[in-house]
């Protein structure tokens, strides 16, 4: 119980030093609340994302994640995408034909959606739940079509790791923590 | 169809530039103008969890430690610890998957005092400051009942083998270095150690590398047989804790009226936490000895913390090369470097095409992280040699006490002990006085018997 035992006077050495210390400890504690919470220029919470202009594609997005399938995503950007019909994103160097067939694809996973439009216009949509971010589509958009597909964190996925283990190996240093009010790094124009 | 064939041709003309790296900043296909009035799906942006939901993670914990504060000191309820830690393990634990933690927090701390471009997010500052408020007044409360890590070791817990002291003495300055080097490493911008090596968050989200998995299934057998072994050998925000709790307001107590020095408390702590009664000597005399070895070491204090910090700066250099820059600007200056070989891009290739398209920036960013470790080996070192001596101190200091009591900072509250008191057994009920005189009896002749045989 909080009471002292009868046989303990109310207030001993020991216990003036207790009371002494733990009153340091509280102004310390204060002092420290007030230098962490002045200190900071910045004034957000943050989350993990990925910079589309530094990504190299080096695939440690779908190995390096603590989630299995990595929280990271391919996005499809429609506006810069050309819908192409030989979709460099979506089809393998000299694919034996362009259709769907799993030995033309680049996915791995087979997540990206090939739905025909018009003629000769095609939309591509990724399956985020099969997509597992490695980013091959990305590669060959990036290096021959508009680039309309990169990787981004998908935040609904994202468990925000106080350390992301992806940003750690990441060979562009294209991962930063960014503003949580501003999520994601939408890329708008085409080779930014 | 004449277009799929220029399409083709157009990707054998571009196939050249496959291991080129060379990116056209213009749009190479230009969008389509859509006959059939095709509308462009839009970019789903799914929302982080909001920071409405961080100020409920903080209020659950405020509201969980003051609970366990109360059943520790006021209900005296190791039954209600228990339905506490149940729910801890859930809530920190498996819904919010151990992040954020007040385990990890020391870092981000650490990390925005040195890094003003880094907001230290004010849940963190909370889970940082709060628990440790708490521990000066109502000892380590938060060990008892909140922490998901302690939770999940205490409930696994089935036959405790008592771990021999002078392991246990020597292995309890592991957390306080674990601490200093989780600070020195988020302090220069290299990483959040505490969190890499985590054993139990891995458990938490049911998945991770193949050796903290391994880490994680060795901890949680351990803990099988010995009590806690990750909050008493490893836990960094422990040995904060254990700190505040040297000096809490309330105390465990384990007797509610008188101690009967049945010794059954003691047996009933798988933490070895129990002291036992230390009466002071009635010849001063014959604390010489201990009081000329106590002053020895005092001075010995001063040496340990050179020595250590001379040791530390030691360390700087391989240390630094945890931060992925410093470690980058070595690869990228070692003349054995692998050459970059067309076709097959890895990862280091690729990272040595960035520090050689940016060397200057790299290797300016590289001296600096260095210089940082300079001066951070010689704090590291030094409060490892403090460490060391302060433990050397204390172990040769006596503190007098009539009864048994638990340590101070080693007490984690779980709240076996109450009910293994005969006294508090008569308090609640589940033993009348006349049980317990006879029990004490029984207990007091059978000592009295076995020092005879000795």
């Amino acid at each position: 119980m909080s009471t002292p035992a009868p046989n303990h006077p109310p207030v001993n050495r020991r216990q003036f030093f207790r009371d002494g210390a733990r009153l340091a400890a509280m102004t310390g504690l204060g002092a420290f609340l007030g230098v962490a919470a002045t200190r900071s220029r910045a004034s957000q919470n943050t989350v993990w994302q990925i910079d589309p202009s530094k990504c190299v594609y080096c695939g440690q997005c779908a190995t390096a994640c603590v989630l299995k399938p990595s929280a990271v995503k391919c996005v499809q950007s429609y506006e810069i995408c050309g819908y192409c019909d030989l979709c460099t994103g979506y089809f393998v160097p000299q694919p034996n034909s362009l259709d769907t067939g799993a030995e033309n694809q680049v996915c791995p996973t087979a997540a990206i959606e090939r739905k025909f439009i018009e003629d000769p216009y095609f939309e591509y949509n990724i399956d985020e739940n099969r997509c597992i971010g490695c980013a091959k589509c990305v590669e060959g958009c990036t290096r021959f079509g508009n680039g309309s597909f990169y990787l981004q964190v998908r935040h609904d996925r994202c468990l925000n790791c106080n350390e992301c283990s992806i940003a750690r190996v990441c060979a562009g240093d294209a991962f930063h923590r960014v503003p949580a009010s501003e999520p994601y790094v939408i890329k708008t124009t085409a080779h930014e | 169809m004449s277009l799929r064939r220029f399409g083709i041709a157009a990707f054998a003309l571009l196939a050249p530039l496959w291991n080129g790296g060379l990116a056209l900043a213009e749009q190479r296909f230009p969008p389509p103008e859509f006959e059939t009035g095709y509308k462009m799906p839009a970019i789903t942006t799914p929302a982080p969890r909001g920071l409405a939901m961080e100020y409920v993670d903080v209020a659950v914990l405020v509201t969980a430690l003051g609970v366990a504060a109360w059943l520790v000191h006021r209900k005296r309820s190791r039954r209600g610890l228990i339905v506490l830690s149940l729910f801890s393990l859930v809530y920190f634990g498996f819904y919010r998957k151990g992040c954020i933690c007040p385990i990890g927090a020391p870092q981000n701390v650490a990390y925005g005092l040195f890094n003003p471009d880094y907001a230290i997010p004010v849940t963190a500052l909370a889970f940082f400051l709060v628990p440790l408020l708490f521990s000066l007044f109502s000892g380590r409360t938060f060990c008892s009942g909140v922490c998901p890590h302690g939770a999940l070791q205490d409930l696994v817990l089935i036959k405790p083998v008592k771990v021999p002291l002078w392991l246990e003495q020597g292995l309890s300055i592991v957390p306080y270095i674990f601490l200093g080097a989780g600070v020195l490493f988020a302090a220069t911008g290299a990483g959040f150690v505490i969190c890499r090596f985590d054993p139990f968050i891995p458990l938490f989200r049911m998945t991770g590398s193949f050796f903290i998995l391994c880490l994680a299934g060795g901890f949680l057998l351990t803990s099988l047989f010995v009590g806690r072994p990750f909050c008493r050998f490893l836990c960094p925000y422990g040995a904060l804790l254990r700190l505040g709790s040297l000096v809490s307001k309330w105390r465990v107590r384990i007797t509610p009226d008188y101690c009967t020095q049945c010794r059954l408390c003691e047996q009933s702590c798988p933490f070895g936490a129990i002291r036992e009664p230390l009466v002071a000597t009635a010849n001063p005399a014959a604390l010489a000895p201990d009081r000329r070895r106590l002053g020895w070491l005092l001075l010995l204090l001063p040496v340990l913390i050179a020595v250590g910090a001379w040791g530390g700066s030691k360390l700087s250099v391989p240390a630094s090369r945890l931060h992925p820059t410093v470690a980058l600007a070595e690869k990228y200056l070692d003349p054995k470097k692998p050459a970059p070989t067309p076709g097959s891009a890895t990862p280091e290739t690729l990272a040595l095409t960035r520090a050689d398209e940016n060397a200057e920036a790299i290797l300016t960013t590289a001296a600096a992280v260095r210089r940082k470790f300079d001066v951070g080996g010689w704090w590291f070192g030094g409060w490892v040699g403090l460490v060391v001596g302060l433990r050397l101190v204390s172990l040769s200091t006596r503190t007098a006490r009539a009864d048994f009591e638990p340590d101070r900072g080693s007490c984690y509250a779980c709240g076996r002990c109450y009910l293994a008191c005969p006294n508090e057994r008569v308090r609640v009920g589940l033993l009348s006085p006349a049980e317990a005189a006879g029990l004490n009896a029984n207990r007091a002749a059978s000592r009295v018997a076995a020092s005879a045989r000795t």
